[in-house]
């Protein structure tokens, strides 16, 4: 138990300092205090799709590629606003985004071609991996975000 | 107008004179002498026996490409201005090795540099401009360069500009393709190749202009070469005459074709290639990639290839096939005298290093020496400092403590490499004495 609580601890500290960097906080509680299976689940299966879609670019620690892929890795980009987020795998992104003081220059393609659900679970994993610490997306948020593209 | 150009002819004659000067000036004590003391651990590179490294200078910022004047003063571009200031000048002004006295100037990020005759050429993203160098191959009036060339493409993929000048009068820069391998939909999974590929028109190739002419853009510049990809890397060869470059090969051939190439394919495949460029050279991109395990220019998937069929038969065949996803930023031909030998008018390379190989562990993150004679190839490529990006294996290249970018000569003949990562410019010495 004492150990589970320790290990919980840097990432509770870590969740804190990334709520403070967010402008937007994540109006949903953090994945761990929802329904716990379900949340594991949508992470677990966006693990795998995440090294199918996202490794070469973000890479395996989601540390991204200094000047040319951004780095997932508490920014407000995956920890904040999750329309905008949904967003830019739907739609891509093709702008200079700015973290922590670099810039990185790579386009992100859109990822539409992607059911709901694997968006969902792609952003969960993302959003709970690399020290983040967010409330998961899901297929339901996608789907909405989806209907006012096109 | 004759009469400018004699003069700038005899402007010239002077500027070689005091290189070749230079060159044999050097002395104990004295800037730019042969004899720097190396660092201890030689500043942590791993080197050929008999060679040895100085820290130059240190935590400059994202530091690009470089050049070194004939007194041995060294200017660099900054990919970001810092504070405005895109342009490092470093001097070494009791000839320790260690850069003393660094000034800055020029409120624009970019990549290119490069000193010939009496102007120093820089790039940003869009524009080539050049400033007159005193006699001190110091910058005259740092505040108002000509601007050479401007309104080049920039759409952010591959959006650095390159440049070196033959000894003819003209400027050569890189415009990179604004994509991956021309694909209707960028790096988009199964999605096919645009044909013709519309990106060739304005970008994918070197493009050449007069060094000496101002406001130029794209009508007043020739298409020297085509079907580059994007070329960071390159230098003018002076015993060959010709522009040689490095080209960055596509990436992602599994993410984007999952059925015809695995993840080792997609790790090992294609060359990162050296180019030997005439005007209107074609070397193939998008249509075909160059395998370095079957010797070929194949066709590329987004063309209709499947890993299997050839492709480009009448696109230029690779001087060098190096390593797959190495990012090559920085060639230099070595014209120096106090390197042994072999390395006279042989090629370095400055690998930056890759990201594009995962799961496996990254690769590149080192300079290599390419033996050369009469203009080609004469031996094979072998690593020539390494250790740049610390100790561990490279996973991703976060990882990496520094990453090589530039390299130039110094009058003594030293090789100067610099470090976009911790803005590192290091100095490989031979230890004559």
């Amino acid at each position: 138990m004492r150990k589970w609580i320790l290990a919980v601890m840097p990432l509770a500290i870590g969740a804190l300092t990334a709520t403070a960097q967010v402008k937007k906080p994540a109006t949903t509680k953090p994945a761990a205090k929802q329904a716990g299976g379900a949340a594991t689940a949508t992470i677990g299966r966006g693990k795998l799709l995440y090294k199918q879609y996202c490794i070469s670019c973000h890479q395996e620690n989601g540390t991204g590629v200094p000047r040319m892929n951004p780095p997932l890795i508490k920014t407000e980009y995956v920890l904040g606003d999750k329309t905008r987020l949904i967003g830019i795998l739907l739609n891509g992104l093709n702008e200079d985004v700015e973290i922590n003081g670099e810039y990185y220059s790579n386009p992100m393609p859109s990822q539409a071609a992607l059911k709901d659900q694997e968006i969902a679970d792609i952003l969960s994993y993302v959003r709970n991996n690399f020290g983040n610490k967010a409330g998961t997306v899901s297929a339901a948020e996608v789907t909405a975000v989806r209907a006012t593209i096109k | 107008m004759l009469m400018q150009k004699t003069k700038v002819c005899l402007v010239v004659a002077l500027a070689m004179t005091a290189i070749t000067t230079s060159v044999f000036a050097g002395g104990p004590g004295k800037p730019g002498a042969s004899d720097v003391k190396p660092d201890a651990n030689n500043a942590g590179l791993k080197l050929p026996a008999g060679f040895g490294a100085v820290k130059v200078a240190d935590s400059l910022g994202r530091t690009r490409h470089i050049a070194v004047t004939a007194n041995g003063g060294i200017y660099i571009k900054l990919d970001r201005a810092r504070n405005s200031n895109g342009i490092l000048y470093l001097q070494d002004t009791n000839g320790d090795g260690k850069a003393d006295k660094k000034t800055s100037f020029g409120a624009y990020g970019g990549t290119g540099i490069y000193v010939k005759g009496d102007y120093l050429y820089a790039t940003s993203n869009e524009d080539i401009y050049r400033y007159k160098l005193d006699a001190q191959q110091q910058v005259v009036d740092p505040e108002h360069p000509e601007t050479v060339v401007s309104g080049l493409i920039n759409r952010r993929q591959h959006e650095s500009k390159s440049i070196v000048l033959d000894d003819n009068g003209n400027i050569y820069v890189n415009i990179g393709a604004y994509s991956n391998s021309c694909q209707t939909k960028d790096r988009t999974a199964g999605s096919l190749g645009m044909q013709p590929c519309p990106v060739l028109d304005s970008a994918a190739g070197i493009w050449q202009f007069k060094a000496d002419k101002q406001n130029q853009t794209y009508g007043d510049g020739v298409r020297y070469a085509t079907g580059l990809r994007n070329v960071v890397g390159l230098d003018w060869n002076k015993s060959a005459n010709q522009l040689f470059v490095m080209q960055h090969g596509r990436d992602q051939l599994h993410d984007l074709f999952p059925s015809m190439f695995t993840e080792k394919q997609s790790a090992d495949l294609p060359a990162e290639c050296m180019y030997a460029l005439k005007q209107g050279s074609d070397c193939g991109w998008p249509y075909i990639y160059y395998d370095p395990y079957q010797h070929k220019k194949m066709l590329a998937p987004e063309y209709g290839g499947d890993g299997k069929k050839t492709g480009g038969e009448n696109a230029e065949e690779p001087v060098v096939a190096f390593p797959a996803h190495m990012a090559p930023n920085g060639l230099l031909f070595y014209t120096g005298n106090q390197f042994p030998e072999k390395y006279r008018n042989g090629a370095f390379v400055a690998f930056h290093g890759s990201w594009n190989r995962s799961p496996e562990n990254q690769a590149g993150y080192y300079v290599v020496f390419v033996p050369f004679k009469d203009g080609k190839p004469s031996g094979k490529w072998e690593v020539f400092a390494d250790g740049f990006a610390g100790p561990g294996p490279v996973k991703s290249p976060g990882d990496a403590v520094h990453r090589p970018c530039g390299l130039a000569q110094g009058p003594d003949g030293s090789l100067y490499v610099t470090d976009d990562v911790k803005g590192t410019v290091y100095r490989i010495v031979y230890k004559t004495k």
